[in-house]
């Protein structure tokens, strides 16, 4: 069954009052979380200057995890069939995509981070290893997107994947208190946060910067999602109505009556295989 | 769907015994990569004791995918797959019947790998009970999410790569879960083995129950 048809107004091909406040406020709070967290927050007792990364390590995982969940949700959305529609499929690539960005920054950060305080780039820990097991996820999730041409395949199956992918996000979550690991546990979302002071109110506005950050992605990535739909879509009607008109003028040069109307493309007059072929053009004219 | 599964498990495991080609190609490779394994090591005795388990079911690991491709290569030549569709069979019980070959090839194999570490990882066999039940879950699971991916990448061009690039992130938890267990059943670590076999369980139970309701529309849409 083919993907229904993007009105060509869907969405406007540029940037909103609305998304560009969206991203000053972003870089605005990112601005904020960079100057209170390095200059303004005090060192840590325990980790000294190297607490300095939960301004950013914490706040990435969570848009990680936020972002597989729109991609969670999306495919939810494309799967149940009274609600299917381009518009969830949209939102699952959107959040896969910077959902998989936040992950690979989730592990960089966090291998830095480990080196300071662990001593070691990386070790075998049941959190670190969900969450290079969910990157490697995503990153397949992306490939079997690009691998799939048909718009209602493509969205189909991948919705399935996206399905196992959110099972990791939720055990990856849960890891640190199923099993023993090195990974501390919640530091901010719980009844008594274990910081004070500017390095809670730092920690809380980098979690506000990279939600606002989080949102702009997201904005763009699905605008650009429906224009590439559209593109694709518009493409072909050009092409279509562009061999029409060749039709036309050769049907006239050789005395057939003119193609008129839109009438159904079959294989035989749409390839590219069909041009040069002996009886081609009758083949297209017919 | 039961009945259509045996069909369809008859039919792959018919296809298997004729063409040899678990037993020509992908068990003397399963066997060369646990060689190779050895040479990686360096022959380093305790260590390869030590490390047999995992390296046992990096072996199922890769010679699972190399069944699963060839499970679906019989089908995706001559467009067997429309008969398939067409056919009237249940897509729950072709799934099922599809995971089973796959999973009493690798049993086959699972046999003579075990031999294999014995014979050069100096392995000793205790705990027969968990590493057998281990030695199932797995299989079952290794089995009914390779069909679940290898179906789901059947139709597309660059199947023969991107099946690895999904299949082995899914089948990680898998490997270190049954690997885990193995290390317990043989006296290599001093965990509880049966609880890792639950977590394989709660896997084989997730791709058993997804690729059975899912996979009408994977072969549909393929």
């Amino acid at each position: 069954m083919p993907s229904p048809r993007i009105p060509a107004t869907a969405l406007p091909a540029r940037s909103t009052l609305l998304t560009r406040a969206l991203g000053l406020s972003a870089i605005v709070t990112l601005g904020l979380t960079t100057w209170w967290g390095l200059w303004v927050s005090p060192p840590d007792v325990v980790q000294g200057q190297f607490v300095r990364m939960l301004y950013v390590h914490p706040a990435v995982a969570t848009m990680c995890y936020a972002g597989f969940a729109l991609c969670a949700l999306g495919s939810l959305g494309w799967l149940w069939p009274r609600l299917r529609s381009p518009r969830w499929d949209r939102l699952a690539v959107a959040g896969a995509e910077v959902g998989a960005v936040f992950c690979l920054a989730t592990l960089v950060t966090g291998s830095i981070w480990g080196r300071a305080t662990w001593g070691v780039w990386w070790t075998w820990d049941a959190r670190l290893t969900l969450t290079a097991i969910l990157f490697a996820l995503s990153l397949g999730y992306l490939a079997l997107r690009r691998a799939i041409d048909n718009p209602h395949s493509r969205s189909m199956v991948s919705s399935m994947v996206a399905m196992l992918m959110v099972l990791t996000v939720v055990v990856d979550h849960y890891a640190t208190q199923w099993w023993v690991t090195l990974h501390q546990n919640t530091t901010l979302f719980k009844p008594s946060p274990t910081i004070h002071g500017w390095q809670l109110v730092t920690m809380g506005m980098s979690f506000v910067a990279f939600g606002l950050l989080t949102a702009w992605l997201m904005v763009h990535r699905y605008r650009l999602e429906a224009l590439e739909e559209r593109y694709d879509n518009e493409g072909l009607n050009a092409a279509l109505t562009a061999r029409r008109s060749e039709v036309t003028a050769a049907g006239a040069g050789w005395g057939l009556p003119a193609a008129t109307g839109p009438r159904p493309v079959t294989s035989s007059t749409s390839g590219d295989d069909a041009v040069g072929r002996p009886g081609a053009r009758e083949v297209a004219t017919r | 769907m039961w009945r259509d599964a045996v069909l369809v498990a008859g039919k792959d495991l018919r296809i298997e015994l004729r063409a040899k080609v678990a037993l020509n190609q992908v068990v003397p490779y399963a066997l060369v990569v646990l060689l190779l394994f050895g040479f990686a090591f360096d022959q380093d005795r305790p260590l390869l004791e030590q490390a047999a388990p995992g390296l046992f079911w990096m072996a199922v690991l890769f010679a699972g995918l190399l069944s699963v491709q060839r499970s679906f290569s019989v089908e995706a030549s001559d467009g067997a797959i429309d008969g398939l569709r067409m056919s009237g069979l249940e897509p729950a019980g072709i799934f099922l019947g599809k995971a089973a070959a796959v999973a009493v090839q690798l049993v086959g194999l699972e046999v003579l790998l075990t031999l294999g570490i014995v014979v050069l990882f100096h392995t000793r066999l205790a705990g027969a009970g968990l590493m057998l039940a281990t030695a199932l879950i797995s299989t079952a699971c290794v089995a009914a999410a390779g069909v679940a991916y290898g179906a789901l990448s059947m139709g597309l061009r660059v199947r023969e790569t991107l099946l690895p690039m999904l299949l082995a992130p899914v089948l990680a938890p898998v490997v270190l879960a049954a690997t885990q267990a193995w290390r317990a059943a043989l006296g290599l670590s001093g965990g509880d083995g049966w609880r890792w076999l639950g977590l394989l369980g709660c896997f084989a139970a997730i791709y058993l129950a997804g690729g059975t309701i899912g996979f009408g529309a994977l072969i549909e849409e393929t």
